[in-house]
Parts: C-alpha cells; sequence; structure tokens
C-alpha cells in the first residue's frame, strides 16, 4: 500500500477507485476546486440567461417560472456550491502546507465533508430534470417556500441539508487541524494570515449552519411531514425563518469573505515584496469582523417589521463592521507602499480587488442605515452591492488564487498571457454588469423581476448590463481555456514559483509528495521561508526532526458510502409527501440504514492508518525530483 | 501494528490526549459541542416562540400550563444525571487503568439512558393518545422537534457507547480507544446539560408560568 | 490627506451628485425624485450618506494609486528589495478613529429617521366626536393584486390607491396568501406585507399625480412572491384634498350597486353569472375579497396591473390570464366564455365607473 509512489502510471479504474477513496487533503483540495469550478460554470450560466432575458423590456426568452428557478439555483449554487468549495479546495490544498502539518486532523472525516456536499449538490441539480427547481429564492422566505407546489422546495431543502452537513464537518476539521497540528515554532501569532482567516471562517460556519440546518429541518417537516412552524393558520410563524435564516446567512458572507480576504493577504506581499504591514491587527480585524457577523443578521429584516429599537440596534451594529474591514483594506495598501510590486495575474486581481471591494463595502455602509434601506432593500441597489461583495471580493480571490497556488496544486503554471486577459475582460464585464444596477435600483426596479415593462426608464441601463454579463461569461470561458491548456504544458518541478514566497508552502517543492514535509519543519518566525531563504538556507527549511518513518492515514470508501445513503434517504423523504409511492418511507429508512450502517463499520474496525518507511521516502523523493530528493 | 500493552503503572496521566489521533478527537468534540449548542439555542428558540402557539380555538389542555406533568420530567431528569454521574465513574477508571470498571461504570449509563428513554417514549405517546400529535399545532411541532432533538442525541450516545463496549470488550483499554470512550463520555455530559435546559425552559417554566 | 478637504468640497459634491442623480429615472417611479416628506427623507439620508461614502473611496483610492504608482518594481529595477515593515501604531489608531468618527457622524441622522419614520402612534388618534383624525388605508397584498380598504369611509377598491396630497396617509400590511411588500419608489420606502402580522407605517404624498406622464404613481410588489412577483404592479392616484373627498363621496354612493343575470345588457349578464362571485361592483365594503374590486375599472390605468387600459387587453386578459399572469388566481376560476361574451363584458367592465 504505502509503497504506491505517487507517480505510477495508473490505470484509469485505479485512478478513479484512488480519487473515490482517498483521504489527502491535496487531491481532495483539487476535488474541491474542480466540483467548485463546475458549479460555478451552471450558475453562471444562469445568471447568463437571466441577464439576457432582462436585455430588454418585455422579454419572453424564459418563462415567469423559469426565470424564479434560475434565479433560485443562481443563488443558492454561487454560494453554497461554487464559492465555498472554491475556497475549501484552497483551504484543503494550502492550509496544511502553511501549518506543517501532514494531512488535516480528521482525514476520514475531511473526504465524507466533500461526497456529502458533492452529492448534496447533485442532488438539488437532479430537481432540473425531474419535475422543477427551487423557485423562492435562495433565501427560500417561509410563505412563498410552503405555498410553492411541485418538489422544487423539496430538492432545495434536502440537498442544502446533506451538503450544508458536509461544511460543517469541514469546518470543524480546519479548527482541530489548525489547533493541534501547527509545526514546532508554528505559534499562533506565525500563522499565515490564509491560515488565520481559515480558522475564524470555519468557527463561523461552526456556529453559523447549525441554524441554517433547523431551519431546513423546520421547513422539511413542515413540507413532507405535516407540522406547522410556518402555518401562521396553526399558530406557525414564518419570521422565524427569516431569524434562522439570516443567522446563518449574513455570517455565510463573511465565511466567504474572510477566506478571500486571507488569500490576498498572501497574494500582495508576495508581489510587493514585502511583509505584510500590520499582521497584528489584521488577525485582530478578522476576529472582529467574524464576531460582528453574528450581530447583525436583522439588517437584512429592517422592512420585516421588527420595529424601531431593533432595526436602530442593527444598524449601528452593521455599521460598526465597517471598521475593522477598512483596518484591512488600509494594511493592504500599506503593504504596496513603499514595495516592490511586480504586476502578474494574481497581483492584477489583487489590485482590482481593493477598489472593487471598497465599493461594495460603502454600498454596504449605506444599506446599514435603516430608512435609506427601506428604500435600497429588494431593489437592484442590493443586488449591485451583493455582487460588489461577492464578485469583487471572493470571485477575484478565487481567480487570483488559481494562477497563484496552481503550481503547488498542479505542478504546472496557468498562462500569464492568457490570465491578463481574462482579468480585463472579466473585471470591465464585472463593473460594467453591476456598476449600473445602483441606479437601476434608485430608479425603482425591484429585484428578482423575470420582466419589466417599457417606458419606466430602465431599459438602456439593463441593455449595458446585459453586456456586461456576456463579458463577464468570455472571461470565464478565458480561464477554463487557460485550465485546460495548463494540463498540457510542461511539469514545472521547483520550488517557490514566485520567486519571493514567504510563508510554508513555497519552501515545498512541486509535486507535493503525498505525505509533504518529509521532516516536519521548524519554525522561527513570521514568513518562515522567507526567513531561511534571506538567511542563506538553501534546503529551504530546518527541520525539526530526522528523517524517520511517516505515519499516514489509510483511504477510505465509508464516506462515499455514507454519503450516498444520505442521498438515497432523501429521495425518499422527497417522494413520502406525493401520497401514491408507498415506497417512499422504505427508501428513506434503506438510506438511513446505508449510513448508520457504514457508521457503525467505521467504528468497530480499527484504522490505525500505515508508515512509510524511511527507505521509502527516499526512493519517492528521488523519483520525485532526481537525486537528493526535496533539496 | 503491535499496540504497547500498558499497565497501571505505565498508563500516561491523560490516555486521552496521549496520542496525536486523541488529542485531535478531544479537542474536536469539543468544537463538535460548540456547534451543536448553536443547533439547540436554535430550536429553543423556535420553541418559546412558539410556545402555546395554535389554530384559532386550540383547547386551554393543549398549553404547556396544562399538558406537562413535572412528576414524571423530575425522574427522567433524574435517571439523566445519574447516568452523567456515572460516566465520570467510567472516566475515573479509564484514568487508572481498569478496564473493568470503565466498562461497567458505562453499562450503567447505558442502562439509566435506555430507563430515560423509555419515560420519553411513554411520555410522547401518551401525548400523541390525547390528540396532541406532531401535527397538532405549531406548539405541538416545536415541543417534539425540541425533545425529540434530545431524545435522537440520546439514542446516538447510546449507540456509540454500546459500540464502543462491545467492540473493545475482549480487547482491554489502549491508547487507541481511551480518547473514544473519553470523547464518547463528554458527548453524554452534553445531552445531560441539555436536557437540564429543557427541564427549566419546558416543563419547570411551562408548568409554573 | 484630510487637512485639505475643506467644507466647500463637500457642498459642491453634493451639489453635483444632486444634479447626477436627479438626471436619472421617470418622475413616476424613481426614488431620486421624491415627493413626499418620507421620500425626501430618505433621499437626503441617501446623499448624506453617498457623499461620506464618496469621501472614504476617493481617500482610499488616492492612497492605493500613490502606493501603486510609487511602489511599480518595473520602475524601481528587478532586484529592489524594500524595507520589511512590521507596521505602525500611529497609522492603525488614524484608521480606526477616523471611520468610527464618520460612522457616528452616520449614525446620528439614521437613528433620529428610524425611530421617526416607525412613529405611528398618530393612527389612533381621535378628535372630539371619536372620529379618527388621520387617513388609514388597510392594505391587503394578494397573488398579484393590492386591495386598499379605507376602514373610516367605509370603501375598499383594488389596483389603484387613491390618497390625498399634504398629509401624512397611514398604512396597515397585510397579506393574504403569501409575503409581499408595498413600495411606492417616488413617494418612500417599503414595507413588508406578513402573512401573520399587521405592519404599519406612513407615507406623505405632496405632488398630485395629474402632471404626471400616466397620472399616476408606480407602486411595486418588492418581494418575490411567486411567477407574476414582477407584474404586482398597482398605481397611486395623489388627488388635493376636495379631489380626494370627492372620490370618496362617488364611492360612498355606489353602495348596493351589482350586477343582474337578469340584465337585457349580455356583458352585465355574463358578469352576474361568470365574475360577480368574485369581482364586486360596489366601492362600498370592506376587505377580504377574492378578486379586485372592480367599480372604478373605467377610471383606472391599467389592465391587470401591467396591461395598457385598452378593451383588446382586457379581452386578451378574460380569454386567458394565464399567459398574462403566469400563476394568477383568476384562471379557471369561471367556465369558457364565447368571444361575444368576452366583447360584451369587456365593454361592461370598461363602463364601470364613477368619474363624471
Amino acid at each position: 500500500m504505502s509503497s504506491a509512489a505517487v507517480s505510477n502510471k495508473k490505470g484509469f479504474g485505479a485512478t478513479l477507485w484512488d480519487y473515490l477513496t482517498t483521504v489527502d487533503h491535496k487531491k481532495l483540495g483539487v476535488m474541491y476546486l474542480f466540483a467548485g469550478t463546475l458549479f460555478f460554470a451552471i450558475a453562471g450560466f444562469e445568471a447568463l440567461l437571466m441577464r439576457l432575458q432582462l436585455m430588454i423590456p418585455n422579454s419572453d426568452f424564459v418563462s415567469a417560472g423559469t426565470f424564479n428557478e434560475l434565479l433560485t439555483m443562481h443563488g443558492t449554487t454561487m454560494l453554497f456550491l461554487a464559492a465555498t468549495p472554491l475556497l475549501f479546495g484552497f483551504m484543503n490544498a494550502i492550509v496544511p502546507l502553511q501549518i506543517g502539518a501532514r494531512d488535516v486532523a480528521f482525514p476520514f472525516l475531511n473526504s465524507l465533508g466533500f461526497w456529502l456536499f458533492f452529492l448534496g449538490a447533485i442532488f438539488l441539480h437532479l430537481s432540473f430534470f425531474l419535475g422543477g427547481a427551487p423557485d423562492a429564492g435562495w433565501t427560500n422566505y417561509a410563505s412563498l417556500a410552503i405555498y410553492s407546489p411541485g418538489h422544487g422546495i423539496d430538492f432545495y431543502v434536502l440537498g442544502l441539508q446533506i451538503s450544508g452537513a458536509g461544511t460543517l464537518i469541514s469546518g470543524i476539521n480546519f479548527i482541530v487541524t489548525i489547533i493541534t497540528m501547527r509545526a514546532p515554532g508554528m505559534t499562533f501569532m506565525r500563522m499565515p494570515l490564509f491560515t488565520w482567516t481559515s480558522l475564524i471562517s470555519s468557527a463561523l460556519i461552526l456556529f453559523a449552519f447549525p441554524p441554517l440546518t433547523v431551519g431546513l429541518f423546520l421547513m422539511l417537516v413542515d413540507r413532507m411531514f405535516g407540522a406547522n412552524f410556518f402555518d401562521h393558520t396553526m399558530g406557525g410563524n414564518t419570521v422565524i425563518w427569516e431569524h434562522l435564516f439570516w443567522i446563518f446567512g449574513h455570517p455565510e458572507v463573511y465565511i466567504l469573505v474572510l477566506p478571500a480576504f486571507g488569500l490576498f493577504s498572501e497574494i500582495i506581499p508576495v508581489f510587493a515584496r514585502k511583509r505584510l504591514f500590520g499582521y497584528s491587527s489584521m488577525v485582530f480585524a478578522t476576529i472582529l469582523i467574524g464576531f460582528l457577523g453574528f450581530m447583525v443578521w436583522a439588517h437584512h429584516m429592517f422592512t420585516t417589521g421588527l420595529g424601531a429599537t431593533a432595526n436602530a440596534i442593527f444598524a449601528v451594529a452593521t455599521m460598526a463592521i465597517a471598521v475593522p474591514t477598512g483596518m484591512k483594506v488600509f494594511n493592504w495598501i500599506m503593504t504596496i507602499w513603499g514595495g516592490s510590486v511586480k504586476v502578474t495575474v494574481p497581483m492584477l486581481y489583487a489590485l482590482g480587488f481593493i477598489p472593487s471591494f471598497v465599493a461594495g463595502g460603502v454600498t454596504g455602509v449605506m444599506q446599514a442605515a435603516a430608512p435609506l434601506d427601506y428604500q435600497l432593500h429588494d431593489s437592484y441597489f442590493i443586488v449591485a452591492h451583493f455582487h460588489y461583495v461577492i464578485v469583487g471580493g471572493i470571485v477575484t480571490a478565487i481567480f487570483g488564487s488559481m494562477h497563484f497556488y496552481w503550481p503547488i496544486m498542479f505542478n504546472r503554471a496557468l498562462s500569464e498571457r492568457l490570465g491578463v486577459w481574462t482579468f480585463w475582460i472579466f473585471f470591465i464585464g464585472f463593473h460594467c454588469t453591476f456598476f449600473i444596477q445602483h441606479f437601476l435600483g434608485l430608479m425603482g426596479m425591484p429585484r428578482r423581476v423575470f420582466t419589466y415593462q417599457a417606458n419606466q426608464g430602465w431599459d438602456l441601463f439593463n441593455f449595458i448590463s446585459s453586456i456586461g454579463a456576456i463579458l463577464m461569461a468570455i472571461g470565464v470561458i478565458l480561464l477554463v481555456i487557460n485550465i485546460i491548456l495548463s494540463a498540457k504544458s510542461k511539469p514545472l518541478n521547483c520550488r517557490d514559483y514566485w520567486g519571493d514566497g514567504r510563508s510554508l508552502e513555497w519552501a515545498i517543492k512541486t509535486p507535493v509528495p503525498f505525505y509533504n514535509f518529509k521532516q516536519t519543519p521548524l519554525v522561527r518566525g513570521y514568513d518562515p521561508y522567507w526567513l531561511e531563504k534571506h538567511d542563506g538556507n538553501e534546503e529551504g527549511m530546518i527541520y525539526a526532526e530526522p528523517l524517520g518513518d511517516i505515519h499516514m492515514p489509510n483511504n477510505s470508501i465509508l464516506p462515499l458510502i455514507m454519503s450516498i445513503g444520505t442521498f438515497v434517504a432523501a429521495f425518499g423523504a422527497l417522494y413520502h409527501p406525493d401520497g401514491d409511492k408507498p415506497w417512499a418511507i422504505p427508501v428513506l429508512i434503506l438510506g438511513l440504514a446505508i449510513t448508520v450502517g457504514a457508521m457503525i463499520v467505521r467504528s468497530v474496525k480499527d484504522d490505525h492508518g500505515f508508515h512509510v518507511h524511511v527507505e521509502e521516502v527516499i526512493a519517492t523523493e528521488e523519483e520525485l525530483y532526481g537525486k537528493g530528493g526535496n533539496k | 501494528m503491535e499496540e504497547t500493552k500498558f499497565t497501571p503503572q505505565t498508563w500516561p496521566d491523560k490516555p486521552e490526549q496521549a496520542t496525536m489521533e486523541g488529542k485531535n478527537k478531544f479537542v474536536g468534540i469539543w468544537i463538535f459541542i460548540c456547534s451543536d449548542i448553536t443547533l439547540f439555542a436554535s430550536v429553543f428558540a423556535t420553541y418559546l416562540s412558539l410556545k402555546d402557539k395554535g389554530p384559532a380555538g386550540m383547547g386551554a389542555e393543549f398549553t404547556a400550563a396544562n399538558l406537562f406533568e413535572l412528576p414524571l420530567a423530575f425522574i427522567m431528569t433524574m435517571l439523566l444525571l445519574t447516568s452523567s454521574l456515572t460516566s465520570v465513574y467510567a472516566m475515573y477508571h479509564l484514568k487508572n487503568h481498569n478496564f473493568k470498571g470503565v466498562q461497567i461504570w458505562m453499562g450503567i449509563t447505558v442502562l439509566l439512558g435506555l430507563g430515560f428513554l423509555a419515560l420519553e417514549i411513554y411520555e410522547f405517546y401518551h401525548y400523541v393518545h390525547i390528540g396532541f400529535g406532531y401535527t397538532h399545532s405549531a406548539f405541538s411541532s416545536a415541543f417534539f422537534t425540541l425533545v425529540g432533538t434530545h431524545g435522537l442525541h440520546v439514542v446516538v450516545g447510546l449507540v456509540w457507547i454500546i459500540c464502543l463496549m462491545v467492540r473493545n470488550a475482549r480487547r482491554g483499554l489502549s491508547l487507541y480507544n481511551a480518547p473514544k470512550y473519553y470523547a464518547a463520555a463528554i458527548f453524554w455530559h452534553f445531552i445531560d446539560v441539555i436536557w437540564v435546559f429543557i427541564f427549566t425552559v419546558v416543563y419547570l417554566m411551562g408548568v409554573l408560568g | 490627506m484630510m487637512k485639505g478637504l475643506k467644507k466647500w468640497r463637500l457642498f459642491s459634491l453634493l451639489a453635483v451628485m444632486t444634479v447626477f442623480l436627479s438626471a436619472c429615472g421617470e418622475d413616476y417611479i424613481t426614488t431620486l425624485k421624491p415627493t413626499g416628506a418620507v421620500g425626501k427623507e430618505q433621499f437626503n439620508l441617501l446623499l448624506f450618506s453617498i457623499a461620506i461614502m464618496a469621501l472614504v473611496t476617493i481617500v482610499v483610492s488616492v492612497l492605493y494609486l500613490y502606493a501603486f504608482m510609487k511602489a511599480r518594481r518595473s520602475k524601481l529595477g528587478e532586484d529592489y528589495m524594500p524595507k520589511q515593515v512590521e507596521g505602525s501604531h500611529t497609522l492603525e489608531v488614524i484608521w480606526t478613529v477616523i471611520p468610527i468618527v464618520l460612522l457616528l457622524i452616520l449614525a446620528v441622522p439614521t437613528l433620529i429617521s428610524t425611530y421617526k419614520l416607525a412613529d405611528v402612534r398618530a393612527m389612533d388618534e381621535v378628535d372630539e366626536e371619536g372620529n379618527k383624525t388621520a387617513l388609514t388605508v388597510n392594505v391587503t397584498a394578494k397573488l398579484y393584486w393590492w386591495e386598499f380598504e379605507y376602514p373610516e369611509q367605509g370603501i375598499v377598491t383594488a389596483q389603484e390607491l387613491v390618497v390625498p396630497t399634504g398629509e401624512k396617509v397611514y398604512f396597515n400590511l397585510k397579506a393574504a396568501d403569501v409575503k409581499h411588500s408595498f413600495w411606492i419608489p417616488a413617494v418612500g420606502g417599503k414595507m413588508d406585507t406578513n402573512v401573520e402580522n399587521v405592519n404599519k407605517f406612513y407615507l406623505q404624498f405632496d405632488e398630485e399625480s395629474e402632471g404626471l406622464e400616466q397620472g399616476v404613481f408606480y407602486g411595486k410588489c418588492a418581494e418575490l412572491c411567486g411567477p407574476s412577483h414582477a407584474l404586482m404592479d398597482f398605481k397611486v392616484k395623489v388627488l388635493d384634498r376636495d379631489g380626494f373627498d370627492n372620490w370618496v363621496a362617488a364611492m360612498q354612493a355606489t353602495e348596493g350597486q351589482t350586477a343582474s343575470a337578469d340584465s337585457a345588457d349580455v356583458g352585465e349578464q355574463t358578469f352576474a353569472n361568470s365574475c360577480l362571485m368574485c369581482h364586486a361592483v360596489s366601492g362600498v365594503g370592506t376587505t377580504g375579497a377574492m378578486g379586485p374590486n372592480l367599480t372604478t375599472f373605467g377610471d383606472r390605468n391599467r389592465v391587470a396591473g401591467v396591461l395598457e387600459h385598452t378593451k383588446e387587453n382586457l379581452e386578451q386578459w378574460i380569454d386567458d390570464p394565464e399567459t398574462i399572469k403566469p400563476g394568477n388566481l383568476m384562471t379557471g376560476k369561471y367556465g369558457e366564455l364565447s368571444d361575444e361574451e368576452i366583447s360584451a363584458v369587456a365593454d361592461y367592465i370598461m363602463g364601470l365607473s364613477i368619474e363624471e
């Protein structure tokens, strides 16, 4: 088992089996990245269809019902199934390397988290083929969701329940990993910012996802098993859903944007060739944003009628978040200040990110002013605002980091030339699409409308916005082409691809062997690799242990089986309320039995992992890097 | 891989954290409990906002003040509190490398847990029998969801502990399974703490005002 | 950075923005040319917050561009090694304190306004005779149409809200089926209509709608409520106080008006047989109808809230509502009507009017 060196040629079946059973954080990172890209493309396509429909007034390109399905699936997919897994991809691939760990704390759970997410996502998307997708918006407000006929909402509830469980498991895993698995000398205040933001973001997952789980469960039993949480004629209350959803939903934004901040905090110092300015205040700001993120959910409900006092409190709390966020922006600018900036593609994205994100941030503060929000809420202004934050902040981070970390993840580089084209087309398209939407909102256009009448003064701006969307689509296609081309390019087999790497992940030669560092590195300060490099250390790092046997976890197919169990069970629950399907409950029970059975097998069967012996480590290193190994 | 054979003398002070895996499990279960607390907080909040809410003309017999009976809830509380204590004894023996003690006290914990569960099932059955079923009203849905979520945790805890006891019955304690026992015990305490809140919020506050 | 920013700059910035913003949108729907105290207050808050935010954005952008331009490696040379700076406490304090001050400045008008706009105590005030002093309208949002009840006046209408100028009009908002949101962009911000509780707020209408291009302000549903959410429009007719009183009197005069199945007019006959169970033709009544009250249909601006007000459109709507408003609750509620019947009933409905 252990002697199977990474680069041995394997058949397709063996490779597939390897990926289905893998618990290696690097492979799971790659799987997250590709799954995320897939769903990003699907959701992007949905957005394009919507923008084409809205290009001209009174268009009948897509029908009203279909449009609602598109807008629901676009939002749901982008947030839960595209942005989250893409960031998880980087967290998986990079965080263990940044802290000098062999793997994550619970490799088995890491795999389980991925498969739950993936099968939940597939389940949700099957709705398109099985009678219609959910159509009550990604917020799925209860009165409309309960009223909605067909199974669309059921797919939403069950699909998110499954993939949400996966996300929660991954979140717990990252927290434990970062707490317990750091290399010697890697104190908390020496951790790279991306590790820090991953930690805080995982902590947010920890506290934000359970309310969603509860909300989804209440919706599930209401729709499928006759409960009355949201049926006001039976004493229920739909505002409970709004609260539960936004107690999750607002932190969710920070769950996504904090790792994006972290990624930029890695990119900017490398290409400015300068230490991150105000490291400790960056850490502090991250924690503060995470904390405040839980105090502001009701600013999504200013018009719900919670009363003046609630609105006032949440307005002020929301404004407060601008302070730590501002600290971060100024720290990035000061990192550039006096540095030596090389404008590579990742840095281009970072440079584009700063003004875009500031623009998204200030419109956020405007909406924090509750009375003003009465006008802006649920208009195109808010659509513009959150796309500025999410595309300007998170998508740019993801695209930039793809270029940045591609060498570590794939031992290949993405084309800079094509990357520059992608950036400019996407970036111009993005501003063209969304800047104008601020004004559409101010001119009275509500969001989530499948069409609009002419003569309301909205025609021109909608047309411009749709042109921008087409540009963004072209940008994404170029990125995909870049990815495909990179697969055919020559392997890099190098260390510190960008030349100015600072943190531990750059100290390791690519391709990264399955056990990561052959000896656990010793961390002597912040930016450990930069320190060693500038102390003239040719070997990359100094090591905390002699070369020895390496303990690694076993692969397992059980995570996939457990996830398939939940997938099967979800179908049973989904078709149960139809009444004419007697197989529904047995299928539900069968699915749960598969999951529980796999769990029992897992707990009864010992899994001690395996050891890679010293000779094998040396052999692997020589095979990967030639004589001398990872020097 | 050969496991080291321990005696009470060579057994480490904190067997649950002596290995990397053990330490991860120890931190992991605590982190998981943080998350589970938020889960229960959400269900509690839902329950409180839907307490006594039902369709127009819902009978007064289906309000918290008339429905719940404190003696039964008190007995259940005592069973669960005692089971928490017995699991502490088990952990005491775990630290002293006394496997028989661990198994016996864990066994008693399971029996007490089963007793609790039986009473809960009886209680639910009783409510359904008098017409207060899951679909009766918003209040009934919220009540069964809150107490039922706790009940489900009890079931999971019991299955977990039973699996551990059966699996390890012939193998004795090792640094591989000590953290597993320990994590299960922490989980069991957590269930107990949640019940104290349910007893207070649902039963005491329900009956007394 | 901050020293150079004098007051006049802020004002000129404000002035430029006012011009720019007010060039945007159509009078009857844009929030940028508000026509009532509420909308104006919100618009002022918009200008104020934009001014502060523009200031922040400009400062950040200037700093950022300056930093970038000075630090380009293409200028500094490949080998330039910057000083590795850890941070600066002074700077940290500055960029923590200044945003806090700016936010406090924004928070004050925000808080004042929040309480002011939520103050609906006047709703319950009565004069010596026990009559309510303020005009109250009960709004019920239903799947893709709006019902407006005037409880003090004892009248009810639909799709077209009629209000007087120059006074606060109070609203009780409720949804009958799923959540909607009541929004008249040119007059003031929105408020949700929930299914389980009544939300209250007020608006003020300063300008008569007579002079507008369509003679009405546009109202919108702002909360996704199903397939035809985009088509759930209503219109607002703003009259002066006398005009409003006349309108109320005319509405009250329709008491007892109904359609008769024995009528010689085929249109009225058809209406009585096929439509009357849902649509009333008397303006006197209370909320809770299955379909919109049609007493003033002939005076309205739109068919079904969105179509131009012509007989052809009305016929098309009666013939097949589903293609015009998917998911509406009218489809299938009445049997198949012949073309002649549709034409006759359309004539009848277009003739329902209280304006002389």
